[in-house]
């Protein structure tokens, strides 16, 4: 685990930096259609995006926005750390590849279907030259009122103390919104993706935001397949995690062998069941909540405490 | 995808992989013209994606002609966890010496490929105290590391050599095929010396078939499912009748968790991901009004960047090609509410602020 990484730095960085709160952000794959609809969205929420990449599409604006042919390109005209990935699954692997060789050091890979192993190639590639890959498959990552990457949308977040991890785009928006009309805003959201591998894994963004002090509690949106929840309440356990850490498990009613929409969503015989997941999160002393509806009431309760 | 055990074993042998001398049979004619080429007694193997075929009885030996068509029979009408086999496989029986174990799986927690290996093999690997894992690079095994596997399970001499190429071989498949599973269990040594692999069972990641030709014709999709991956929607059909439509994995999981907790079943989960438009959701409707016995259609949407008023004009479209008669209850918020329940007050479709609401009024209808 790379512990110099500092997903807030990268993020918004230190007071005394000129663009604190305003770090430049490039979009590879800003002309596709899905790419340039967020590009837009992301720019009103006030992200500062600088540059696109779409090789052969160099010199064209999009939005005010300079187009580059390559990710160096783009990198030496706006110092960007921050890519947030848009192109289609099958170009993943090289763009994800060309953005670390031009020294982005954050990875917002937004795209699904990228075939595993790419996902283990980027993420090796990545370790090598101390970038950081959130997703594939992930809605992205919000500093909730100062910077969104990614293609959530902008409603359901709220700044605060809380931080939602989530496997799960769409319930990542349901559980920050009810927290958020609970009273619960966020200092983060961040969704580690559907795949069975993720670029940072729930342990990682424990151990970005542990030692944090403006961030007072962890909820996690969690689903069924593979062993991610299970892990983490070993690690709450040795690590004696010490904020509240609530939980939602998606999937408990769903067939085994099947994939449920997500590539990682799948049971093998007790192999990622909602009930091996529960039952680990009990040994950690983190309440599941039974409906996204639920998680601000345990939270209270666990902030209580 | 999860490959049948004769699918898996052509896989192993294009890769130089000793299989057992086979033949596949779709009718019982066959079954006895393979067995004729083999010679009894032979093993009739049910081909089934799901596991436990050996418990269940799903795997039977036959000594005669009388024993196979009478096995063939029971085989083919039998049902394991649901699931009905179309074809049985027609086996040589082995002649074991000793039985072990061995695969490459993609794991999930360490993020990279692993192996397990032992030597005790037939059985079920959890079971087993005694066996190796190690993890492998993106780019195959290393020798030291099949020395290690070939090592810590105490094989010598030509059976060490053997079971070297063996691991080699399957080392390569699974990255160069990339698979998510390649077990061999048994994977049996044979009184020639020889290891052959008495069982395949591979599985495919689905997110990298289109760079695999070759692989493509192992998928089997029903109508309905490729309809469903035609229009890029996750689509999974249940044994309930109330289908349950939205945008996001999460959220059509979470919707059918609250479905069965209400007391309902649930007859199809459908995602039609990210972006909905009046065409995506009237594609979705078409889909779903394929599924055998739906009395009732829950549609959840996360709202926020959905303009609901091109929602309930799908489902307008829907009822009014008759696409679908069932009751449609759907919780949307989002853009245009108000228009959108105007637009489906005459309709068999009810609108909701809560999925609770849209969940009790169906699983009550």
């Amino acid at each position: 685990m790379n512990n110099k990484f500092d997903l807030f730095d990268i993020l918004i960085g230190n007071k005394k930096d000129i663009d604190f709160n305003h770090k430049p952000v490039i979009i590879q794959g800003i002309t596709g259609s899905f790419g340039s609809t967020h590009t837009k969205l992301m720019k009103e929420y006030g992200t500062n995006i600088v540059a696109g990449v779409t090789p052969g599409k160099g010199g064209m604006s999009f939005e005010g926005i300079p187009v580059y042919n390559t990710v160096s390109d783009a990198v030496k005209e706006t110092k960007a750390k921050i890519s947030g990935i848009f192109v289609p699954a099958p170009f993943f692997l090289n763009a994800a590849k060309e953005a670390i060789d031009s020294g982005i050091k954050l990875l917002v890979a937004i795209p699904e279907h990228v075939p595993v192993l790419d996902s283990l190639k980027v993420l090796e590639y990545a370790k090598k030259n101390n970038a950081r890959m959130i997703g594939p498959n992930t809605p992205g990552v919000i500093i909730p009122e100062t910077i969104k990457v990614g293609i959530m949308p902008a409603k359901p977040f709220s700044s605060g103390s809380t931080v939602v991890f989530s496997r799960s785009g769409t319930l990542m928006y349901e559980v920050s919104h009810v927290l958020t009309q609970a009273g619960y805003g966020q200092r983060l959201c961040l969704g580690i993706g559907g795949d069975p591998i993720n670029g940072t894994n729930l342990l990682e963004v424990f151990d970005l935001i542990r030692e944090r002090e403006d961030i007072d509690s962890v909820v996690v949106v969690g689903e069924i397949g593979g062993d991610a929840e299970e892990k983490l309440s070993e690690y709450i356990i040795s690590s004696q995690f010490d904020k509240p850490v609530v939980a939602y498990v998606a999937g408990r009613a769903a067939p085994k062998e099947k994939k449920m929409g997500h590539a990682g969503a799948i049971v093998y015989g007790n192999y990622g069941s909602a009930e091996s997941k529960i039952l680990n999160y009990s040994k950690a002393d983190v309440p599941v909540a039974k409906r996204p509806i639920e998680v601000p009431d345990l939270l209270k309760i666990k902030l209580k405490k | 995808m999860n490959l049948l055990e004769f699918q898996g074993k052509e896989l192993l042998s294009s890769y130089g992989i000793k299989i057992p001398r086979s033949y596949l049979a779709y009718k019982v004619e066959d079954a006895i013209a393979g067995a004729k080429k083999i010679g009894y007694p032979i093993v009739l193997k049910s081909q089934l994606q799901v596991g436990g075929r050996g418990k269940a009885g799903a795997i039977l030996k036959c000594k005669t002609e009388e024993e196979l068509i009478q096995k063939f029979q029971e085989l083919l009408t039998k049902e394991v966890n649901g699931e009905l086999p179309k074809c049985l496989l027609v086996e040589e029986m082995a002649d074991i010496k000793k039985e072990f174990y061995l695969s490459f799986f993609l794991n999930r927690g360490k993020r990279c490929y692993s192996v397990i290996a032992s030597a005790e093999g037939g059985v079920e690997i959890e079971n087993v105290e005694n066996k190796v894992i190690i993890d492998i690079q993106n780019e195959g095994i290393t020798p030291e590391l099949v020395s290690e596997i070939t090592d810590k399970i105490e094989l010598k001499g030509n059976e060490r050599k053997e079971f070297s190429e063996f691991i080699i071989k399957l080392s390569k498949l699974i990255l160069e095929k990339e698979a998510e599973l390649a077990e061999i269990n048994p994977l049996a040594l044979v009184g020639n010396g020889a290891f052959v692999a008495l069982d395949a069972k591979i599985i495919l990641d689905d997110n990298a078939l289109f760079r695999h030709e070759d692989l493509k014709k192992y998928e089997q999709l029903s109508p309905l499912e490729t309809q469903a991956k035609e229009n890029g929607f996750s689509f999974v059909e249940l044994n309930g009748d109330i289908a349950i439509i939205g945008n996001g994995a999460g959220l059509v999981m979470s919707t059918l968790d609250m479905v069965t907790d209400a007391g309902g079943k649930a007859g199809a989960f459908l995602d039609f991901g990210g972006r909905a438009t009046t065409e995506s959701i009237y594609q979705a409707l078409k889909v779903i009004s394929k599924v055998r016995k739906i009395k009732a259609i829950l549609v959840n949407l996360y709202g926020g960047i959905v303009r609901t008023d091109l929602v309930a004009q799908a489902i307008l479209n829907a009822y009014n090609d008759n696409t679908i008669q069932v009751p449609v209850f759907a919780r949307i918020t989002g853009t245009n509410s108000d228009r959108a329940r105007e637009m489906l007050k005459e309709s068999k479709a009810k609108l909701y602020n809560t999925v609770e609401q849209a969940i009790n009024s169906a699983v009550n209808y």
